[in-house]
């Protein structure tokens, strides 16, 4: 594998995560090209053996009361079962924040996709019982999901709702399974150094008739 | 001093090195192991990668979960220093936006350049591969066969190391023995794959790539590649010494802080500067050669990026290894009354027949592989195995429709989680979330597989590049500006590929995401592999040609470009490999004729 599948594997490991963000970063169109990118960002040449936290490069923008809206919708999402916590108890909203608040054309792309989310859930809860979406009860906030949880299945006047559900889960998730919790949820037992690398074992092979 | 600065340079060198990436770090360890006296000068900053590599960080300790920028294209743990798909303001230009004609060129700011995140894989081309044209009546052979390069093929692996096996497949070469390391061994989906690509006709072998799956033979590579040189061998066996061996984790595309592959900066610069025969200056733009009354090169001038000053370096033979691109650019910038078009130009044909890879992927999900038990599965961080093209004698008849070959990198298994895991799954779940999802993102976690086509694209005369007439750099140096066209070979290519990854992930009873059978579309942009070569192509013929088959210039005794400029082809062999044999051939042509005064 070339370092392009290699990055695929990194930040896809699903197929559907878009193409355009595994080529972040091409040269933007015409007189673009001329410029140097807008926003300070991370920059061309951070440092990348410290560990980073969020906030530290851009300062977070979402309010007191989108940062609730965003743990309420995260562990609607990924709620706590018996392998591993909500996505709310790992970090996700911190997550999404920063991928709002970034300056790169992707996160600006979806800044206000979440920020339209974010209203229109609310003035769906506003609609239904006269209040903000995390103030629903469970069965409610359900409802609202289940309307808009399949681009495929979602009504025209819902299409721009089910996008960004869409969108937010898919944030949900990368944030999740960024984390160590996520990490252990899917049993993933590598990065370690290891002395020898034994590849697949036999009897594994011989169960699925490869051997 | 191995580093030096402007001030601290000597007065005159033997070579100077322009670049210090495949090319540059090979040419200059051939000429420092052999004696001659070196300036290397690179573009970008000092790089130390056994301090500077991300080895196990995860995904949460990085902004965005690592996922690409535009300042961090392939995520932010990739090795790239100052680079990607863009460089701060240092631009270039080009005629389309458009899929089918815009090329995108990645270049690193860095020592050792993109050496320090390649994806390692190291294919030999083969003898078909060396005379294209005398096969199928397209593009240009090369002045040499592979019986030429076959020594340094050799050389190269048993100093950079390079895993693989040999299969005696048609047009994959084999390796003398001791040259190449053991494979490592394949994980589930690589064996599962090979069980059912095999049933297609369709090989699937141990993979090629520059990655010590054990410490090299420090006794007898050294003896093998320096006879009769001790201070060499002994330079060279300490070197090997102190390379560790891959530990079986961490994307080799970060670098490898123990140099357990092939970085310029852990294989080639260690030994070169412990010659004390390599002076290396980074921070150093170079934008021109500069010729003596006599029409003989004395040196280039190059911004120091830390000053701003333009400085002047001198030396009997100039070696241009500055990716095959950025030499043109030199060339191309290189102007004066004699050579208004350029240096080394009297042909016409720097800036002509660049070539990229042609590329194509598909995803696919399998059944089979869902659920698996917990495995570690991050082996050589992929490649185990791969397909080299089988359709030689089909294609000989006619039958394919297209004229060149591909190969075909593939993968799966249980990697390290990040952002993509379980984004994007809607086409699988019909988007559940919940409970449920959770459940569905264990089932599908390293049920996935991937397939890359890598072919070759046969060189055309409307993929070049050109100094563009208005617009410079933050130097004030001239840009290039490029132009891209694919013929219907690349594309037919293109489509095959897509088609015959389906086939083979319907037959492991898999989901192919999406095939595109509109060759057009499924092809990806120019220059989005980085395989970019030509722009100044070795040949038989002056007047066709930049360079002669030492990639020495055929109007510039001591002028030379020993980057992936001179491949009059581009085979589907990932060109890097070839890059250090052709480099290496170069660099003992210039000892040679140093030796005899004729340099």
């Amino acid at each position: 594998m070339d370092r392009r599948t290699t990055l695929k594997w990194m930040l896809a490991a699903s197929a559907a995560w878009p193409a355009w963000r595994a080529v972040a970063g091409q040269a933007a169109p015409g007189a673009a090209l001329l410029r140097p990118p807008a926003a300070p960002g991370y920059g061309p040449d951070p440092d990348l053996v410290t560990p980073h936290k969020r906030g530290e490069f851009w300062p977070l923008t979402l309010s007191a009361a989108q940062r609730q809206l965003a743990a309420v919708l995260s562990d609607l999402i990924i709620p706590a079962d018996e392998h591993s916590p909500s996505a709310s108890a790992v970090g996700v909203v911190d997550f999404i924040d920063e991928w709002v608040s970034a300056p790169y054309p992707t996160q600006q792309r979806d800044r206000p996709i979440v920020l339209d989310g974010f209203a229109w859930l609310d003035a769906e809860g506003a609609r239904r019982e006269g209040k903000g979406f995390a103030q629903l009860d469970a069965a409610t906030q359900g409802a609202i999901c289940d309307s808009v949880c399949d681009t495929a299945r979602a009504t025209p006047e819902r299409r721009a709702a089910a996008s960004f559900f869409a969108l937010y889960r898919d944030l949900t998730a990368a944030a999740f399974y960024s984390s160590p919790a996520g990490r252990k949820d899917l049993g993933y037992i590598g990065n370690v150094p290891l002395t020898s690398f034994d590849g697949a074992p036999p009897e594994l092979l011989k169960k699925l008739n490869l051997l | 001093m191995p580093f030096v600065t402007p001030k601290s340079q000597q007065p005159a060198y033997d070579v100077i090195v322009v670049g210090s990436g495949a090319a540059g770090g090979q040419t200059a360890y051939t000429l420092c192991m052999e004696g001659a006296r070196v300036l290397m000068l690179e573009a970008g900053r000092r790089y130390t990668p056994e301090t500077e590599t991300p080895m196990f960080q995860t995904p949460d300790l990085a902004p965005l979960g690592g996922d690409g920028t535009p300042q961090k294209p392939f995520g932010f743990y990739d090795a790239t220093v100052d680079g990607g798909w863009q460089v701060p303001g240092e631009p270039y230009m080009r005629t389309t936006e458009d899929h089918a004609g815009r090329f995108d060129w990645w270049r690193a700011r860095m020592l050792g350049g993109r050496t320090n995140h390649w994806g390692r894989i190291s294919l030999r081309n083969g003898p078909y591969d060396f005379k294209p044209r005398s096969r199928d009546g397209l593009g240009f052979d090369w002045p040499i066969n592979y019986e030429d390069v076959a020594p340094y093929y050799d050389k190269v692996e048993l100093l950079i190391g390079v895993y693989g096996s040999n299969e005696g497949l048609e047009n994959t070469p084999s390796s003398p023995p001791g040259c190449l390391l053991p494979p490592p061994k394949p994980i589930v989906s690589d064996y599962l794959i090979a069980q059912r690509a095999k049933r297609l006709g369709i090989p699937a072998i141990p993979g090629h790539r520059a990655v010590l799956t054990r410490a090299l033979d420090s006794q007898s590579n050294p003896r093998r590649l320096h006879p009769g040189n001790a201070k060499a061998q002994k330079i060279l066996a300490a070197e090997m010494r102190s390379r560790a061996p891959c530990l079986w984790a961490t994307p080799c595309g970060r670098g490898c802080s123990i140099r357990a592959n092939y970085q310029s900066t852990t294989v080639h610069l260690p030994p070169a500067l412990a010659t004390g025969n390599l002076d290396i200056t980074t921070d150093a733009m170079v934008y021109e050669v500069t010729l003596g009354p006599d029409g003989h090169a004395t040196g280039v001038n190059f911004v120091d990026r830390t000053t701003g000053k333009h400085e002047h370096a001198s030396a009997r033979v100039v070696v241009l290894a500055a990716s095959a691109c950025e030499s043109a650019r030199i060339l191309l910038n290189s102007r004066s009354t004699h050579f208004p078009d350029g240096l080394a130009n009297s042909s016409g044909k720097v800036g002509r027949y660049l070539m990229d890879t042609v590329g194509s992927d598909v995803t696919g999900q399998v059944p089979l592989l869902e659920s698996l038990p917990a495995l570690n599965e991050d082996a050589a961080d992929g490649h185990q195995l791969y397909t080299p093209w089988w359709l030689y004698r089909e294609q000989l008849a006619g039958k394919l429709g297209f004229a060149r070959g591909y190969h075909i990198e593939f993968g799966g298994g249980k990697r390290m989680p990040g952002p993509g895991t379980g984004a994007g799954l809607e086409w699988l779940t019909g988007g559940n979330y919940g409970a449920k999802f959770k459940q569905d993102v264990r089932r599908y976690y390293g049920s996935f597989v991937y397939f890359s086509g890598r072919g070759e694209m046969i060189p055309n005369e409307n993929s070049y590049c050109e100094i563009d007439p208005s617009v410079k750099d933050k130097f004030g140096i001239p840009v290039l500006r490029f132009h891209w066209q694919w013929s219907e070979h690349e594309r037919r290519q293109a489509a095959h590929m897509q088609r015959t990854f389906g086939e083979i992930i319907e037959a492991m009873g898999g989901k192919p995401q999406k095939i595109e059978t509109d060759g057009a579309r499924a092809i990806a942009p120019g220059g989005l592999i980085i395989h970019e070569v030509g722009g100044a192509i070795m040949g038989a013929d002056p007047r066709t040609s930049v360079t002669n088959q030492w990639c020495q210039t055929w109007d510039v005794a001591n002028l030379f470009v020993t980057d992936g400029a001179v491949f009059p082809s581009n085979a589907d062999k990932n060109p890097t490999l070839t890059i250090m044999a052709i480099a290496w051939r170069a660099a003992d042509h210039i000892l040679e004729r140093m030796r005899r005064k004729e340099l």
